[in-house]
């Protein structure tokens, strides 16, 4: 039996033609088999069927009974370590569990172990992480490819079918651009729509949690389950969460797609380009009215998003300090050197990267120049899309620039990785949600996302228009 | 003006501004539920959120808003609509998030002022700058082990109050009035308990001096004094020691300074090259803070008589001087015992002044001698009232008061049973006073005629003779008019 959907799944648990155990042990056992892939930091059988006793016992009508799901491993977990991939919170272990991944246990599913992620979830290969790089399912015979990130253990958990769906976070594309680049769908939400709290923080005013899944229908019945207020997170929305599962409707005739000018760029490799018309051809051929629109500040995006992101996140990584928790150099003979060995020890690359870039940006002198013009440009991204959704219902655009590239590549030239980021920035700083949803194959026969994003909180629109792509794919 | 200092060549203007840190009276913190409760077991009232887990958010304290609302309106200051959390970073142990949470660029509160009284009757208005809410850091425990140092966070995250002034201060004694003003307007207001010795109210000094009239002095920081002695004493220190530095050829460095009071004297804790950097930017896990019309109208309702409404209902109602109402009005305590004094009798309203008298002198000093708190007295307003109302109804003399106040004091008694018990009624009768001057004219006929050939000095005498005898009882105004009479 394949067992790689949720309805599917829930469908035959629900029937009693599988049991919860039955169909988790599926699933482990491929883990098992896939521990190449390095898709997990924290795998642990015993604790896998310590929470499915718990389900098994309880009379509760779950909504995911027995689902068996990967957690990123920024998603704090009162029963399983918590590393955001980094040395400094190695063997952590949290005492609370995340608002998210609370509300997918209390629906009676089974956290099969914490994804692997970029370290603070900064990072678009999932190289970064303290744990390992994980490699992509898809990597042709004798390659490895990266499966995107920050996101890319949770993208490749779902596409190598190690667990039926996955939760990410996305900053500035960590869901969307993994999820292109391993074949399968995920959703960024609107900013607000899922509580941050207990999910360690990269920056704040961008980090969004969403899901992964191998369909749209699973996404649909994911995040229903994750979104939701919460009065511990101030920036939380508190507004009534639609059925999108029962709400998906793949008629898409009388709408008007948007297609922005300032995401052709010159140097957009030619399979990228040809999928993008083809999505454009499939809409119309859906009866969808196609717009050429302009979002005239898209270029100013991925400068101002490397601005206000570490910025927020020299602030946010302050209290890994070594004083309270997580890892502490043992040399040093005072506070300062305790401080300067821990925090050199303990962040990689990458991370002390950003630390320095967020903390120049937000010194004296240099603040009105960087971080003030960044969130002046952030303003004028925003009223692009005011402006766009004025004229289109939802706007249309590739995942990312390219398809999964070989592990190394990109390495030693942080602004080419960082340009991995440019079609997903823009609705991050925009906070409207955002999907990717695979859509035609590479020229090497490799998976491709098309990226889809509409208004604030009208994620049941870019679900629809991915659901009618996902059945009318090339 | 009487405030400049003499320094070798010339007199010096001090110029001081005050940074106060009141804490807010709130049963929790300012972003998490944890208890505020002082001098509880370190580390005991610690959220999550306050001891920085991975992943924690803060939540604002809408009690906390309000309290700072209303010490707003206290402070006739300007409510902000519209202001905003921002984050300042720095590192310490006893710091968990690595940046505190504050207010920079758009305080809770605005432009406010408050006026602080002179003895000679004079005041003065001195311009508040801003409040803004912030988190209070924990505590480093340096004192509890030769070679480590504890943190404890039970402070960490408690609301805080900055009321910053202009540099509208010039002596160490206006400093001090306008720091007791403040506290008094925060205790009526009932948003900081003032207790300074718990650290609820702290200054950061901003002082500099300069020739009256020429542009201001370079200014240091004297940061964290927690009693207004210190205050007063670093202040005199620091302005001294800029005026030497300057005398003497110098220039002032802009330091930031702490006060030792063992040794009475200030010393740099960094200059100005090793200040921090805060690096300040919005705190992007809290949305600006906008307050509406009716929330403000609200906590309007709420505030009660403040010390100077209080002030001017005594000079208007009971013509009191403006100095014996501000000293009575600067403590609540004080104020409210005033007030129930009052209540006993409508004859007292016209005694006012008398009642003054007797609660600052009489009853501070018996307070301050056996270190009770007035409103623990065990002379209750009641009582002082029924002595007062002995006294101007000539039921006993100023004298025997004196006397039924200890007893008073001592043992909780009313006035009335203590002059019953121990017959000490005033004597009014003339012939019953007559009887005691004859008496003593007999005594002392040699002594009679003396005053009568011009030796009248001994008048004092005859009457403290005649006191004697009555054993202070009598009435003092009739034995004086009896004996003038008998002499002539």
């Amino acid at each position: 039996m394949e067992f790689n959907t949720i309805t599917e799944s829930l469908e035959k648990i629900n029937s009693n033609k599988i049991s919860i155990v039955e169909l988790n042990d599926i699933f482990i056992n491929r883990i098992k088999k896939n521990k190449n892939l390095n898709a997990f930091i924290y795998f642990d059988e015993e604790n896998i069927s310590q929470q499915i006793k718990k389900i098994q016992s309880s009379k509760n009508n779950f909504k995911l009974k027995g689902i068996p799901l990967a957690i990123k491993d920024l998603f704090c977990t009162k029963n399983m370590p918590t590393t955001a991939g980094s040395k400094i919170l190695q063997n952590f272990q949290p005492s609370y569990e995340s608002h998210v991944s609370q509300k997918l246990l209390d629906q009676g599913s089974i956290f099969l172990g914490k994804a692997n992620c970029d370290e603070f979830a900064m990072g678009s290969a999932t190289n970064t992480s303290y744990y390992g790089n994980t490699i992509n399912p898809i990597s042709p015979r004798g390659s490895q490819l990266v499966p995107g990130g920050s996101s890319g253990g949770s993208a490749a958990a779902v596409a190598a079918n190690l667990c039926l769906g996955a939760t990410g976070t996305d900053t500035g594309g960590s869901i969307r651009q993994p999820a292109s680049f391993c074949g399968v769908v995920g959703i960024k939400p609107t900013y607000g729509l899922c509580s941050r709290w207990g999910i360690i923080a990269f920056a704040s005013s961008l980090d969004q949690a969403g899901v992964f899944a191998n369909n749209i229908a699973d996404t649909a019945i994911l995040l229903r389950e994750i979104a939701g207020y919460d009065n511990k997170d101030s920036t939380s929305a508190n507004r009534e969460i639609p059925n999108y599962f029962e709400n998906l409707n793949q008629d898409m005739s009388g709408k008007v797609v948007g297609v922005p000018k300032e995401y052709i760029l010159p140097d957009i490799p030619e399979d990228i380009s040809k999928i993008w018309e083809q999505a454009i051809k499939s809409l119309e051929r859906g009866g969808v009215k196609v717009k050429n629109i302009s979002l005239p500040h898209t270029k100013y995006a991925l400068p101002a998003y490397y601005i206000i992101a570490p910025a927020e996140a020299s602030s946010n990584l302050a209290r890994y300090d070594g004083v309270r928790y997580g890892f502490r150099s043992e040399e040093g003979t005072s506070l300062d050197e305790m401080y300067e060995l821990t925090r050199s020890e303990g962040f990689g690359k990458e991370v002390k990267r950003r630390v320095l870039i967020g903390t120049y940006v937000l010194s004296a002198g240099y603040y009105e120049a960087y971080y003030i013009k960044a969130q002046k440009v952030r303003k004028l991204i925003s009223n692009d899309f005011n402006e766009a959704f004025k004229e289109c219902d939802f706007i249309l655009t590739p995942t990312a620039p390219s398809p999964a590239f070989p592990l190394g590549d990109k390495e030693d030239d942080p602004i080419k990785m960082y340009l991995n980021d440019i079609f997903t920035v823009p609705a991050s700083l925009a906070g409207i949600p955002g999907i990717s949803i695979p859509f035609g194959k590479s020229q090497n026969g490799l998976p491709l996302g098309i990226q889809l994003l509409s208004k604030h909180f009208d994620e049941q629109l870019v679900l629809n228009a991915g659901l009618y792509l996902e059945k009318n794919n090339v | 003006m009487s405030s400049l200092i003499q320094g070798k060549f010339s007199k010096w203007e001090t110029v001081i501004g005050l940074e106060i840190h009141a804490q807010i009276k709130s049963n929790s913190k300012l972003f998490s539920s944890s208890s505020t409760k002082f001098g509880s077991s370190p580390n005991s009232q610690v959220s999550l959120f306050d001891a920085a887990m991975p992943g924690m958010l803060p939540v604002i304290n809408e009690f906390c808003i309000k309290q700072a609302v209303k010490t707003g309106l206290g402070l006739k200051a300007k409510i902000n609509r519209y202001s905003v959390f921002d984050r300042k970073n720095y590192f310490y142990a006893d710091l968990p998030q690595g940046y505190q949470i504050s207010q920079y660029k758009h305080p809770i509160i605005g432009e406010g002022a408050v006026t602080i009284d002179f003895k000679d009757g004079s005041s003065k208005d001195i311009r508040i700058v801003r409040l803004h809410l912030e988190q209070d850091a924990g505590k480093s425990l340096h004192d509890q082990n030769p070679s480590k140092t504890y943190v404890d966070l039970n402070r960490s995250g408690v609301a805080l109050m900055e009321i910053v002034s202009e540099p509208d201060l010039n002596s160490s004694h206006e400093a001090s009035l306008y720091i007791t003003k403040i506290r008094s307007i925060l205790m009526y207001l009932d948003t900081c308990d003032g207790n300074m010795q718990e650290g609820s109210l702290r200054t950061d000094v901003n002082i500099s001096v300069r020739k009256p009239g020429e542009e201001l002095g370079t200014r240091c920081e004297i940061k964290n004094l927690n009693s207004i002695k210190f205050i007063k004493q670093a202040i005199e220190y620091e302005a001294m020691r800029q005026i030497k530095i300057i005398e003497e050829g110098g220039i002032i460095e802009q330091n930031t300074l702490l006060f030792n009071p063992q040794l009475g004297k200030t010393k740099p804790m960094r200059s100005k090259e090793e200040a921090h950097d805060y690096r300040y930017f919005p705190d992007p896990d809290l949305l600006p803070l906008k307050l509406e019309d009716d929330f403000i109208e609200i906590i309007k309702k709420d505030i009660p008589e403040l010390p100077d409404e209080r002030k001017k209902r005594y000079i208007n109602e009971y013509k009191l001087s403006n100095y014996d109402s501000s000293v009575l009005t600067i403590e609540k305590s004080i104020s409210d015992y005033f007030d129930q004094v009052l209540g006993c009798h409508k004859d007292l309203k016209k005694s006012a002044k008398l009642v003054v008298n007797w609660i600052t002198s009489e009853l501070f000093a018996i307070l301050k001698k056996n270190e009770v708190e007035i409103h623990n007295s065990p002379i209750t307003p009641y009582n002082l009232g029924q002595l007062v109302k002995l006294i101007i109804s000539n039921k006993i003399s100023g004298k025997i008061a004196k006397d039924v106040f200890e007893d008073m004091y001592k043992n909780s008694l009313s006035p009335e049973e203590i002059v019953n018990s121990r017959g000490l009624a005033q004597v009014t009768n003339v012939k019953e006073i007559e009887l005691i001057i004859d008496q003593i004219l007999k005594l002392n006929y040699d002594k009679v005629n003396d005053y009568k050939a011009g030796k009248t000095k001994l008048l004092g005498f005859f009457v403290g003779q005649a006191m004697q005898i009555s054993k202070g009882k009598a009435n003092p105004k009739i034995l004086n008019d009896i004996l003038i009479k008998k002499l002539s």
